[in-house]
């Protein structure tokens, strides 16, 4: 058995695995996972991760979770080009530097919109407008950040090339832009790190990517969208209960 | 050119790295950044860390923060003894994801916990209310078992049969709701076990020295008014 990734595009570490996986060349068997549809809460896929999340990667009968560790270890294993995962001791501190960060104040933060506008309706769960409000101040101010802490007059967040760092990064914030919420606008250093890792990626890959979740604000107005399982219910309360 | 830590033992990221330091004799100097009195929000810690958090660290003229990038750039610099951070694949790429697991999951947990139970209303006297300091620990005891069932299961130490710096970064976090006065480890023998195996391998001295702010945590006098002031809007966003 070869490798095999359990992804849903939807969701935005998956979507940083899979181009990852695709742009080096790596070969893999794509699982998805439909988590609208519940499919992550099934028997079946509890199995390969009892923690009932994606992205999982499975080598075999080694089974690993977390977008960043999938990373990492691909990268290691396939001995993908050292810009992504340099093994400068400062160049890959700083990647490191960036991921902590980023788990803190981007994961869970840039998510929020999908929550807000789309899964919460879909049960019908009405997010309070001060929420949303917070929501996106707290995107406002990590946003600064990005720019004055981590990009600065560089070309990339962790320094002047791609590393994994960009891509976990342009993935969560792909996420509020395909739910309407343009942040780029009016950052111009921003816009163009944006640019650069698109043309690094090559547009084709970007799109292949991003379709699913460009898509969801048009599904959710047509009501195309699977229609969430009961069993899916407690688990989007859960976080939908979480969002500050 | 000597390597700069700047740590309060009260944070757990701090603790990890001064555990981790020590045991290992990487020779450094110790600035301590009092929490408690706001040092960290000063113009001069600025200079350091312009986020205004700890731990960060200058090696020379470059600086570093974040606790997991300041562990791995220090296992790699001073080549700590390999089970620290196995080179096998594998092994490695376990302490990967105990490392990336705990930063929304258990981190947050242990921290709320603290604050809900005790920071808040001994040191910045604001009142929890019950449901939410509930629902904190429920919440806890939901990551806790995580920690036992997905990661510890029955290995001496998280990632095999050695410690590695997901036990180091996972004892730290615990010790903030131990601090706190929550018994995580009552009717958990298997976590208590860990428990008592990572105490022995860090050693018990170094582990009880790194330990005694949090665990006299409760008796920490009232914040300062205008300290107050400063560290609230902080606090608020740092447990949300």
């Amino acid at each position: 058995m070869g490798l095999e990734l359990y992804l849903d595009l939807l969701s935005q570490p998956s979507r940083a695995v899979y181009i990852f996986a695709k742009k080096n060349g790596i070969p893999f068997q794509l699982r998805t996972v439909d988590l609208l549809k519940g499919q992550h809460l099934s028997e079946q896929f509890s199995q390969v991760n009892c923690l009932k999340k994606v992205p999982v990667l499975k080598d075999g009968s080694f089974v690993l979770t977390e977008s960043t560790a999938i990373l990492i270890y691909l990268s290691s294993k396939y001995q993908v080009a050292d810009h992504w995962y340099p093994a400068d001791l400062q160049a890959r501190a700083q990647v490191h530097e960036y991921l902590g960060w980023h788990a803190d104040n981007i994961r869970g933060t840039f998510g929020v919109l999908l929550w807000t506008k789309v899964l919460g309706p879909l049960i019908g769960v009405q997010v309070p407008e001060e929420k949303v409000e917070r929501n996106r101040n707290s995107m406002v101010l990590a946003l600064q950040r990005l720019e004055d802490k981590f990009l600065r007059d560089r070309a990339f967040i962790a320094g002047q090339q791609v590393t994994l760092a960009d891509l976990m990064s342009l993935e969560e914030l792909i996420q509020p832009v395909a739910l309407g919420c343009n942040l780029f606008e009016g950052r111009p250093q921003l816009t163009a790190w944006r640019e650069r890792v698109e043309a690094f990626l090559g547009a084709e890959l970007c799109q292949e990517a991003h379709n699913p979740i460009m898509s969801v604000l048009g599904q959710a107005a047509k009501k195309t969208l699977p229609v969430p399982p009961p069993e899916a219910h407690a688990s989007m309360m859960l976080r939908i209960a979480r969002i500050p | 050119m000597v390597l700069e830590l700047y740590l309060d033992l009260l944070s757990q990221p701090c603790r990890a790295i001064y555990i981790f330091a020590k045991k290992n004799n990487i020779p450094f100097q110790m600035h301590t950044v009092e929490l408690r009195k706001g040092e960290h929000l000063s113009d001069a810690f600025a200079q350091v860390n312009p986020m205004k958090k700890v731990p960060a660290m200058k090696d020379g003229g470059f600086t570093l923060c974040e606790s997991v990038a300041i562990l791995l750039y220090l296992a790699h610099k001073y080549k700590v003894p390999d089970h620290w951070y196995p080179q096998d694949l594998q092994a490695r790429a376990r302490v990967d994801e105990y490392l990336a697991w705990q930063h929304t999951t258990l981190r947050r947990s242990c921290l709320r916990t603290l604050w809900h139970k005790v920071m808040f209303p001994v040191f910045l006297g604001e009142q929890i209310r019950p449901e939410m300091l509930a629902a904190t620990l429920a919440d806890l005891d939901v990551n806790v078992q995580v920690l036992e069932d997905q990661f510890l299961q029955d290995k001496d130490f998280l990632v095999g049969p050695h410690i590695s710096l997901a036990d180091v970064v996972a004892i730290t976090e615990l010790m903030h709701p131990v601090g706190g006065g929550c018994p995580v480890f009552e009717g958990r023998p298997r976590l208590a076990a860990w428990y008592r195996r990572v105490e022995a391998a860090v050693g018990k001295d170094l582990f009880l020295e790194a330990h005694e702010v949090i665990l006299k945590v409760r008796d920490c006098p009232p914040a300062d008014p205008v300290i107050k002031q400063k560290l609230m809007p902080r606090v608020l966003t740092m447990i949300q």
